[in-house]
Parts: C-alpha cells; sequence; structure tokens
C-alpha cells in the first residue's frame, strides 16, 4: 500500500495565476560567463579589434553550428537523440553569447547599430550586443569556419560533422583556459567540460553507424567523406590568430592537428571506417571563413536567422 | 496458474479499497484489464502531444528574433522531448512498448491534443502557446500528479513544474512583446485571437459528451470533470489576459457575481470534432513529419541494434 504525498494542487494553481517577476521561469537560457565579467580590460600589449574579431571567429563557429544542429529539431532517428542534439545546441549557443557579448563591449556591435555607412539597414532598436553582432551582421562579416555552416545531410554525415567539430574545439579550447584573457579563459573552462561530451556523444554514434549495419557503414563512411574538404581550413592559422598567439592571449591552430588526428585514429579504425583521402576545398583568392568568404550555404542559414530580427529592426524581444 | 473467480473477486475488491482511500497503485499490483487500457490510452495520448507539440515550437528555434529567445526555445522544445520519454517509460511499466506506441502515432491509431493541429504564424504564437497553452495544459495536469496510478504520477509531478516554467516564459514574453512595437503588439493581439478557442478545446468534450470521464474520476485517474477544469482555466487566464493587455476573443466572456466564476460563450464543437476527426489545419502536415522522422530514423535505430548485439558477442566471447 503506497500513501499519497500532500499534494495541494489548489495551491499550485494559485500560484501560477499570479504574474511576478521572481525570475525562475527560465532555467538555464541566461548566460554565464564564468568567473570574468564581459568588461574585463584588455590585457597589456594587445590589439583591441584583433581581440574582438578573435572573440567573433570562436563565436561565429559556435553560433552557426548551434543554428545548424538546431535545425535537427522534431528529425532526430530517435527521442534521445533529439534530447541529445538540443542540448549540444544549447551549449554552442551559450559558448556564442558570451564571446559575442565580449566582442560587443570591444566595440565590434557599433558598425551595425543605427544609420550604416553603407546604407544598409542596421539595427534601430537597443537591443544586446550579442544580438545587434548575430542578427544585423551580414554573412560577409561573419569570420566562422565554413565547415560550421555546411548542410548536415543525414544523422551519420551529421555525428561525422560533430566529431571533427568538437575534437577540433576541444583541443582549442582546452589551450585557451590558459589565455591572458580572462573571458577568453572563463569561457573555455566551462567550455571544455560541454565539448568532452559532445566528442564523446558524436564517436559514440560514428562506432555504432560505422560497425552497425552494411547500410549504416556505408553512410557513415560516406558522411565522413562529405565533412573532410573542411577539415584542413581548422588548422590554418589568420593573421588576427598570429598575432593573437604572440600575444599570449590566442590558440595557434596549426598546433591542434595532432590532437584531432589522435581521436580520428582511435575512433575510424574501431568503426571500420576509413580515413578520407580527398583534397580540402579551394579558398576564394587565398581566403576563407576567417576572412569572411563562405560557401554559399551561409547565406541561406542566415537568411532564416535573422529574417524576423530584421523585419522589425527596432523591436526587443 | 490460473486466477480463480475468487481470487479476482479479492484483487478486485483491494484494489477498489486502495484506489478509494486514495492509496497507489503500482506496477506490480494487480489492476482490471480497463484501468490498464485507460492508462496507456491516456499516458500515450499525453506522450503524443508531448512529441507532437515540438513540431509547432519547433518551426520558430531558425528564426527566433533573439539569441535569449532562442535558448529559451530550444530548452522548451528539448523538455518537450524529455516529457515524452518520461512519460513513454510509464506506458512500458503498463505492458507497451514505445515502438508500438509509435507506431500506433503515426498510423493515426492513437490521438494527441488537438490543439497542436493549428499553425503557428508569427513568432507571438510561441509566447501564446506558453502562456495559454500550457496554462490549460497545467490546468489539466496538476491534479494528475495526485492521480492512482503511481508512475504516472511521479510523472506528472516533474513534468508540471517544468510545464510552469514554460507558462511563465509565454507570459513573459508576451509582455516584452505588448511593451513593444505596434507591430509587436498587434502579432500578439492576432495571436490570441487564433488560439483562445483552440485553448479552450483542449479540454475535450463538454461532461454530457466526455464517454470515458466517469470511469476514470472513479479509478481516480482524472479527478475533476472536463468543464470544471475548462472554468477553472477560463477563471485563471482572464486576469492574466487585462495584467497584458489583451483581448480575448469572446464577447459574451463575463463576471457572473451569482456563480462567482466567468461567463463565456459557446465552443464551436464542430470544428473540435473536425479536428480531431483529422481534418484540422496541420494535421496531415504534423503526422507526415513525425512519419518522416521515424522512417528516416530506422536505419539509425537498426545499426545501434545491430552494434548492441555485436558488442554482446563480442563480450561474451571475451568471457569465454
Amino acid at each position: 500500500m503506497h500513501s499519497h504525498d500532500e499534494t495541494d494542487d489548489e495551491n499550485v494553481y494559485d500560484a501560477l495565476a499570479t504574474a511576478d517577476d521572481d525570475g525562475r521561469w527560465a532555467f538555464g537560457t541566461g548566460f554565464d560567463a564564468g568567473t570574468a565579467e564581459i568588461d574585463a580590460p584588455v590585457p597589456d600589449g594587445v590589439d583591441r579589434d584583433d581581440l574582438a574579431t578573435y572573440c567573433l571567429m570562436l563565436a561565429d563557429d559556435a553560433l552557426v553550428a548551434s543554428q545548424r544542429l538546431s535545425g535537427w529539431t522534431t528529425k532526430a532517428p530517435e527521442l534521445e537523440e533529439e534530447v541529445a542534439l538540443a542540448n549540444i545546441a544549447l551549449d554552442l549557443l551559450g559558448q556564442a553569447r558570451v564571446l559575442l557579448a565580449r566582442a560587443g563591449h570591444l566595440g565590434a556591435a557599433e558598425p551595425y547599430r543605427g544609420e550604416r555607412s553603407d546604407g544598409k539597414g542596421g539595427c534601430a532598436g537597443p537591443q544586446d550586443d550579442e544580438d545587434v553582432l548575430a542578427y544585423f551582421r551580414d554573412d560577409r562579416a561573419f569570420r566562422n569556419v565554413t565547415l560550421v555552416e555546411t548542410d548536415l545531410g543525414d544523422f551519420a554525415q551529421t555525428v561525422a560533422w560533430l566529431l571533427v567539430l568538437a575534437s577540433w574545439r576541444l583541443a582549442l579550447l582546452r589551450r585557451l583556459t590558459g589565455s591572458r584573457d580572462p573571458v577568453l579563459a572563463a569561457v573555455a573552462g566551462k567550455a571544455v567540460k560541454e565539448l568532452t561530451y559532445h566528442r564523446d556523444y558524436a564517436a559514440q554514434w560514428v562506432l555504432r553507424l560505422g560497425d552497425g549495419t552494411a547500410l549504416s557503414h556505408a553512410r557513415m563512411q560516406a558522411g565522413l567523406e562529405a565533412v573532410w574538404p573542411f577539415v584542413e581550413e581548422l588548422f590554418t592559422a589568420h593573421a588576427v590568430e598570429r598575432r593573437l598567439v604572440d600575444a599570449g592571449v590566442a590558440v595557434d591552430p596549426t598546433e591542434l592537428r595532432w590532437e584531432v588526428d589522435a581521436v580520428l585514429d582511435q575512433v575510424l579504425p574501431a568503426a571500420t571506417l576509413t580515413r578520407p583521402e580527398r583534397p580540402a576545398v579551394g579558398l576564394v583568392g587565398g581566403r576563407g571563413g576567417r576572412d569572411g568568404v563562405h560557401t554559399e550555404a551561409l547565406g541561406l542559414v542566415l537568411a532564416v536567422m535573422q529574417s524576423l530580427a530584421r523585419a522589425h529592426p527596432e523591436a526587443t524581444w | 496458474m490460473t486466477v480463480t473467480e475468487d481470487e479476482t473477486r479479492d484483487l478486485e475488491a483491494d484494489f477498489e479499497r486502495t484506489v478509494a482511500a486514495e492509496g497507489r497503485i503500482e506496477p506490480r499490483d494487480w489492476m482490471p484489464e480497463g484501468y490498464r487500457r485507460t492508462l496507456i490510452r491516456q499516458i500515450a495520448q499525453h506522450a503524443h502531444s508531448e512529441i507532437i507539440g515540438m513540431q509547432p515550437e519547433g518551426n520558430w528555434i531558425l528564426r527566433a528574433p533573439s539569441l535569449r529567445r532562442k535558448a529559451i526555445l530550444l530548452a522548451k522544445v528539448q523538455d518537450e522531448a524529455g516529457h515524452g520519454l518520461y512519460l513513454y517509460s510509464a506506458t512500458e511499466t503498463l505492458g507497451v512498448d514505445r515502438a508500438e506506441l509509435t507506431e500506433k502515432l503515426i498510423d493515426a491509431k492513437q490521438k494527441y491534443s488537438s490543439i497542436f493541429n493549428y499553425p503557428t504564424l508569427t513568432f507571438a504564437d510561441i509566447g501564446v502557446i506558453g502562456w495559454l497553452v500550457d496554462g490549460a495544459a497545467i490546468c489539466n495536469q496538476v491534479p494528475l500528479c495526485r492521480s492512482s496510478y503511481g508512475p504516472y504520477a511521479r510523472a506528472m509531478v516533474r513534468i508540471c513544474k517544468e510545464e510552469s516554467f514554460h507558462q511563465r516564459q509565454g507570459f513573459e514574453l508576451l509582455r516584452t512583446l505588448m511593451a513593444g512595437t505596434d507591430a509587436q503588439r498587434a502579432m500578439v493581439q492576432d495571436a490570441v485571437d487564433r488560439w483562445w478557442w483552440p485553448s479552450l478545446m483542449m479540454f475535450g468534450p463538454a461532461d454530457g459528451d466526455s464517454p470515458n470521464t466517469q470511469q476514470s474520476m472513479a479509478w481516480r485517474i482524472k479527478r475533476h470533470t472536463n468543464d470544471e477544469l475548462r472554468q477553472r482555466y477560463v477563471d485563471m487566464t482572464v486576469p492574466q489576459a487585462a495584467a497584458l493587455g489583451v483581448t480575448l476573443p469572446d464577447p459574451e466572456l463575463r463576471w457572473n457575481e451569482e456563480r462567482q466564476a466567468h461567463d463565456f460563450g459557446a465552443i464551436d464543437w464542430d470544428e473540435f470534432a473536425q479536428v480531431v476527426k483529422g481534418a484540422g489545419p496541420c494535421n496531415a502536415q504534423r503526422l507526415a513529419n513525425r512519419r518522416a522522422a521515424h522512417e528516416e530514423g530506422q536505419w539509425v535505430r537498426d545499426a545501434a541494434a545491430a552494434y548492441a548485439a555485436k558488442q554482446a558477442r563480442r563480450t561474451e566471447g571475451a568471457a569465454a
């Protein structure tokens, strides 16, 4: 025999009928910059604009990846994957928000407020910097690597993409915990735990699909092949990165290759997959995502993401 | 082993006593077949509603107009997938599995809440779904935290807590929009105009036309009639609408001093019947999307099963 606990549903209704500002309603949706404040001073000897650009690079990687992953909502192969993919998208969005706020604090949002010198409509309201940068910046000003903007294809391609992305970003942010910029160090400290989970989640699925059925094996190999041309860019240093590496603020992406390779060398053979041998996508006049020269995919991703915010440039939400 | 008629009578008497004394029935306890069937039907319908309900809100995740709103909406839709998971787990304690119920959903053999067959046309719909639809769902669900079936009651406690956050976020979004531009205010009123009547239909048919209510109440699966819950929802919502500054689209809505409750206009039960029958604005789309996700995920689930079987063989091989 089991007795009821005293749930008083009348009181629950009463509580709901009263609107108050206790702020409890949005669990986990605020952002947490960790221990550092967004307005921490720029470290000595560091160029402010370089630091802002570097924050945008790391923010845009996370923001665009989050946007792509969110596209899986209601389409995942199982409810557990629905929950996991949304969770990963939320983690990345959280990382992006702090980094955008930091970039905004360093002045990156100002060109997109009010009347713009290029005649395009800027943000006309009191929106937060993170939203000005996410919604009122054009694709050519996005600094993400092109891997994150690619169409995710099927579930196999998605987990191949996530394995590469999370392994790379984990290697990067783990080193960034030692950055001289306290905001980057704090963001990295929090993100390392998240990215470890993302990488492990992806690796588990690469194993299951690679070593599952003949069909899943073929799709897993094809997914890996589709992602491969975008891997080389991850290990290419931009001039801003190089300057900030010298200043002790940024991580040199060329140093990350062995760590990502080590993960792939462990996972791919166990998953009975072969490391692809496909050439990297070509650059346009030597310029890639970090320079704002993207694939055709990014314009469409942003067109969707920014449509409502841009239709109401004076509105806050 | 067969149970004699006398034994069945004893078990039934025990069951009735437990339920009448507000005790809880647990998975291993004996229960009448009708009770089991009713619970499976109700819990599955609730689980399906959570899963289908992800679609109208998911429609706006990619376009959410601020990063904070995007995070809130993603988290909310993720919670709904989580609710679906707990509820399907609760049905598993009654001897059915998730895959079987999913097949019934996509074959339209089991239902989900009719409300999710309406489209989300603007971002204000996201706020109104939180405020009105989740508000109505909470009115329905809070009493279920005291349902006689233990696993269902416990799942509902957790779900209701999260639903109340959802309702608050909806209300807060609407309050922000109402304090915004004229276009935003117009967007909210338009959304309220479209969702108010369907939200009243969420409580199901009027008491006189609700065939299952009486037995469900006797079994303490359900604790209030549809009309009682609908009235409570109206009475709760009217002051909130006033606080927001929106008009509920019902000229007959007014306070009745004598009843100490609001009177409200007649619900269009023909529309409700149409939607329940499958002819609502989005029924076909919602089911087609759910079917596509399920069918396109089959190869992934097959691969996971094949991999698990291989791993089990490897472990056995290593142990031998």
